[in-house]
């Protein structure tokens, strides 16, 4: 059972206080987007052994959305972070550099 | 036969006699005992059947690994089934009752399966039971559930109670032997918050009853020094009668702790389970005598070799007169000198061609014949060990002497518990020098710092001499402080003499070369009845990797999950595949490491306390009035008020008519009532609905529809534009907070700096709805607002004061007919209920609940989310295009609802259905066509959603989504019945009553 430290309140949750939102940082492809990008969007995901980069919502507590960026083989957490960005934040980005040198995650590295 | 020593017995106290039964016999034994020792102290060898074949079976170990003497314990309310005498501390009045025989202990029918051996090898219930396949519910499973199996599932409600516990803690050590005292002294003394927890009722493991000499002292001294040194430690926690159970991600762990279970109290929880936090982890869990695997080596009387001296030492129990010590190690040899010691017979047969280490040396000094080179071709007798025939261990199990024995004693070498290493991912390492898997740090499991969180100590790290374990134990617990709280120091580590150990001799199967006929004697698994026969058959039939032999064979799938069995397995199919062990590998250790009981699990969560029932301000009222309750999500709903002398289906037509021809009354409460509001609030519920709903004019309500971001319909319910910048949204019951984190989740995560505020108000207001041609009138009576067809016209809200009440009244209809639904503050609820229900007694006002709420929407043709909605259904295949906004460029589903099979027009489209004999269809059923589609199936072309018994119409009315359904009006389709008929219905259309909406308009 993971804990996630959730960025707004400050808690350390218990997975049981979180619902998991699956991969973060979509971009959203409405109307007139092509099949392949609305495809692309709403079903393609990574499944990614070792960094990745979550969506959790903070359910049982303050109820806010936040990032998580962790290795989904060691379980390590590198931190999380507002939901509200369009990218993995620099520390965060230098944090997981530090303990996998050349990770990269779709167009993050 | 197995007997009470007069004198010793260091756990027993011969002052405190206890009384208990077997199987209806009185029987008795001393405080201390466990029901195995009690057991054996009185002669009972035999505890029990096996599983598969009816063996006469019993006891072979002295702790949770024991396969065989599995009981059935208490009767009624506190039977518990499939408890280990072992692991059961003797109380007054224990009842146990042996298992899986019939019809009884002693004479048992089921025997006749191990004449049958031959014919029921592994596999065999796989390949024998294939056809007819209607057989296998019926006739298959219950006589092989009634042969098979151990005991019976309790029948009554447990009268006990139990209860979860959560701690926190830098440090958890499982297993309170010296390694897990020496390594929670260390951890404590530098500075850890600690919680050392051990599964037995005593403490320092092993250690005492082999012997140790710590710090210059009996081990036993040293471990009460010790425990006294850490009781007065206010970081270190002690808790005995507590199993670690399992390792979870990120250093969660659950414990298991048995209260009660050695002294009943039922005014005490029996078990209570532990969710720990832990930030290091320290498994001190010690290790596992493996039994050898020679003929008949399953025989009452066999036992493990450290058993026995357990028995001997704890609890002065013999469990045999003249014992054969079968060894391949040194360790045997403490049992052989336990035994002489007592005053009892010992042999040694050690398979090692010679044997030199100290211990050896110490045997042949007390007088005890020791044979080298030596192994055990067959043990036989009836129903109990009576001989021993030794051969050459290298042979095929010619015999060369046979010795008259009670009892077998099997030192196989020891497995280190690594099972609490291994549920979170922590691998293993094989090592040759004891024939071991130990754990192996470089692959430790790992937290969320990225750093191994759990650490092995002492013989669970595969340090066997007591200096060994205690300077290993002490190292690892300073290391697990240290890398939580950062600094700090241990003490020195108790020191003990080094040993002189020869080595041990892998020996898998006794002898060497066994004939097929001794083999197929020669038990793995007791618990489930594997022989090493079984697992080379396995191997030849293909079942090659150890998963799969494990699950043909069933080997290690027991209760047990082959404590005893895994290696000795595993080294029986690397020896057929011609591998060595570390590459055929292990089987998945899976939590919980001992079974526990189902009542830890459900801790206080049951009856009332299982799940919180949400109630209206109404609820008390539908109480006392008949309701018949339905849950729709956390809620209690009436289904129907049930007056005396109806059944439920009576009362849902009385509503409905009374309804209909009057007024009735619904407590609409349980709808979500979501408030939107902000300068974006607008633009967020034309993205959230499919309809335009920023131009929507205060005052006015508006049907809505919301889809999913992949098209599909998800929610509906009227929408109220309260002022500029406020709507409030209804939803439906079950999805006022789905909805809510929907919006929430769009609103956090994508359109972050728009400004609106989503607030669920579901539980603050009381919502009635006031239904049918009486509903004006009854509320004229409470008078205070215009509420007449143009003060309040269709589809518009007013807020005022309705008698002493103030209210928001919604003129809206789910049912057709003229219909107010008022929402007063929720305190204010059951005095307006109250109200409404006075004011209409004139008209004969009639409560009616869901039920009548579901006809009346179907004879309207309305569609039910959950009903006419399943995630699969889009607004277009119900005709709800004019919901459907097509000026608005963008909405939640509107993208996705343009892909090519969401516009297919052989989509199944809502229709309604009659059958032409006025009878109700089938729920569910669907619509049966012409032929077979590619998988051999009858063509199906629709599906009936919605379907109930109009009693306004008096006939079954339904609705259904068919292929081009409302192309075909007047076809007749033949529906399917679960007996295999059909019934013939007719399309049409999906309104079937009141089609031109004269009622509501009025």
């Amino acid at each position: 059972m993971l804990i996630l430290k959730c960025p707004y309140c400050g808690v350390a949750c218990d997975e049981t206080e979180l619902d998991a939102g699956g991969e973060a940082h979509l971009t959203r492809h409405g109307p007139g987007s092509s099949d392949n990008a609305f495809e692309e969007y709403m079903f393609m995901r990574e499944n990614p052994r070792g960094v990745h980069f979550e969506r959790w919502r903070h359910a049982y507590g303050c109820g806010k959305w936040f990032h998580a960026a962790r290795n989904t083989s060691t379980l390590e957490v590198f931190g999380t972070y507002s939901a509200q960005v369009i990218e993995p934040p620099k520390d965060i980005r230098e944090a997981i550099s530090a303990k996998v040198p050349g990770w990269r995650w779709r167009d993050f590295a | 036969m197995s007997h009470r020593l007069e004198t010793g017995g260091r756990l027993i106290d011969r002052t405190v006699p206890r009384q208990f039964t077997f199987n209806g016999k009185t029987m008795r034994g001393y405080a201390g005992d466990t029901l195995a020792s009690a057991l054996l102290g009185q002669g009972q060898m035999l505890v029990g059947r096996s599983f598969k074949y009816h063996r006469p079976r019993g006891i072979v170990a002295s702790g949770a690994e024991e396969p065989n003497a599995l009981m059935s314990l208490g009767t009624d309310k506190t039977f518990e089934p499939n408890a280990r005498a072992t692991t059961t501390e003797l109380f007054d009045g224990l009842a146990a009752e042996s298992q899986n025989h019939w019809p009884s202990l002693e004479f048992d029918i089921g025997e006749i399966n191990a004449k049958l051996s031959r014919f029921l090898p592994a596999g065999f219930y796989y390949k024998m039971f294939l056809w007819p396949r209607s057989f296998w519910k019926h006739v298959y499973e219950p006589i092989i559930r009634k042969s098979a199996g151990l005991g019976r599932a309790p029948r009554h409600r447990d009268a006990d109670h139990y209860e979860h516990f959560n701690a926190t803690v830098d440090v958890l050590i499982v297993g309170g032997g010296i390694a897990g005292l020496q390594a929670a002294k260390a951890a404590g003394e530098a500075g850890a918050d600690v919680l050392l927890i051990e599964q037995t009722a005593h403490w320092g493991g092993r250690a005492p009853v082999d012997g140790a000499v710590i710090d210059r002292v009996s081990a036993d001294e040293w471990v009460s020094t010790t425990l006294a040194t850490l009781e007065a430690m206010p970081n270190v926690r002690l808790r005995m009668r507590t199993m670690g159970a399992g390792v979870y991600d990120h250093g969660y762990a659950l414990a298991y702790e048995r209260l009660t279970d050695h002294a009943p109290d039922p005014s005490l929880p029996r078990h209570r389970l532990w969710r720990i936090r832990a930030g290091r982890i320290v498994t001190a869990t010690g290790a596992i005598e493996r039994p050898l695997s020679f003929a008949g080596n399953d025989l009452p009387g066999v036992m493990l070799a450290s058993a026995v001296r357990d028995y001997v030492t704890n609890y002065a129990v013999a469990p045999g007169q003249r014992t054969v010590v079968v060894t391949n190690n040194d360790d045997g040899y403490r049992t052989a000198l336990t035994v002489q010691n007592a005053g009892l017979e010992a042999v040694v047969l050690d398979a090692r061609s010679g044997a030199t280490g100290p211990l050896a040396e110490a045997a042949r000094a007390a007088g005890i014949r020791v044979m080298t080179g030596r192994g055990i071709s067959k043990v036989t007798g009836k129903g109990k060990v009576e001989a021993v025939a030794v051969c050459d261990v290298l042979g095929a199990g010619a015999v060369l002497e046979e010795l008259q024995a009670d009892c077998v004693a099997m030192a196989g070498g020891w497995s280190p518990v690594v099972h609490l290493w291994s549920h979170c991912g922590g691998k293993l390492t094989w090592q040759d020098d004891g024939a071991l898997f130990r754990p192996d740090p470089k692959r430790a499991p790992t937290g969320a710092d990225g750093a191994a969180f759990v650490l092995a100590a002492g013989t669970a790290n595969g340090e066997f001499t007591t200096a060994d374990v205690l300077s290993d134990a002490q190292k690892t617990g300073e290391a697990a402080a240290i890398q939580v709280v950062a600094s700090g120091k241990a003490g020195a580590a108790a020191t003990a003499d080094p040993e002189i150990v020869q080595a041990m001799r892998p020996v898998w199967t006794m002898p060497e070369k066994a004939s097929y006929a001794l083999r197929s004697k020669a038990w793995l698994d007791y618990q489930n009845d594997v022989k090493v026969t079984d697992v080379e058959l396995a191997a030849r039939e293909g079942f090659e990797s150890v998963e799969h032999a494990k699950r043909y064979t069933t080997l290690g799938m027991a209760t047990d999950q082959g404590k005893l069995s895994n290696i000795n397995g595993l080294a029986v199919l690397a020896g057929q595949l011609g591998q060595d062990i570390p590459k055929v590998g292990t089987t998945t250790f899976r939590p919980p490491y001992h079974p526990i009981s189902m009542g830890a699990i459900a801790g206080e969560a049951r009856g009332d306390l299982f799940q919180p029932i949400r109630k209206t301000p109404i609820h008390d009222w539908h109480d006392a009035n008949g309701a018949h309750w339905e849950p729709v999500g956390h809620w209690r709903r009436p289904y129907a008020f049930v007056k005396e002398g109806e059944d439920i289906q009576t009362a849902v037509n009385r509503e409905v008519l009374a309804t209909r021809n009057s007024v009735g009354l619904l407590d609409a409460s349980t709808l979500g009532k979501l408030v939107v509001k902000g300068p974006d609030a607008g633009r967020f519920m034309d993205m959230m609905y499919t309809n335009m709903m920023s131009t929507l004019a205060v005052g006015k309500c508006r049907y809505g529809l919301m889809c999913s971001e992949n098209g599909f319909l998800s929610d509906d319910g009227v929408v109220a534009r309260i002022d500029e910048d406020t709507w409030l949204c209804h939803t439906t019951t079950g999805g006022a907070d789905r909805i809510h984190a929907h919006m929430e989740e769009w609103l956090q995560t994508e359109w972050w700096n728009w400004k609106v505020y989503v607030a669920n108000v579901t539980e603050q207001y009381a919502q009635i709805g006031v239904v049918g041609p009486k509903a004006r009138d009854v509320l004229i009576k409470l008078g205070g607002m215009d509420l007449s067809k143009d003060g309040l016209p269709f589809m518009q809200w007013a807020e005022g004061a309705l008698g002493q009440f103030s209210a928001r009244v919604f003129r809206i209809s789910f049912s057709g007919e003229l219909s107010f639904e008022i929402a007063v503050p929720a305190s204010q609820g059951r005095a307006f209920w109250d109200a409404l229900l006075e004011a209409g007694a004139e008209f004969r006002i009639t409560p009616y609940g869901t039920e009548a709420l579901h006809i009346m929407r179907a004879e309207k043709g309305f569609i039910m989310i959950g009903d006419e909605t399943d995630g699969t259904v889009i607004p277009q295949d119900l005709g709800l295009n004019w919901a459907i906004s097509k000026k608005k460029e963008d909405f939640l589903g509107k993208r996705a609802q343009e892909r090519d099979h969401m516009t297919d027009p052989l989509r199944w489209k809502l229709v309604g259905l009659e059958t032409l004999d006025g009878s109700v269809l089938p729920d569910g059923s669907y619509a049966v066509g012409e032929g077979m589609n590619a998988n051999g199936q009858r063509v199906v072309q629709g599906r009936v959603t919605s379907t109930y018994h109009s009693p306004t119409l008096d006939r079954g009315i339904a609705m259904g989504l068919v292929e081009l359904g409302p192309d075909r009006m007047g076809e007749v389709m033949e529906f399917n019945r679960v007996d295999g008929t059909y019934v013939l219905a007719k399309i049409v259309h999906q309104v079937f009553f009141d089609r031109d909406g004269d009622k509501q308009n009025v």
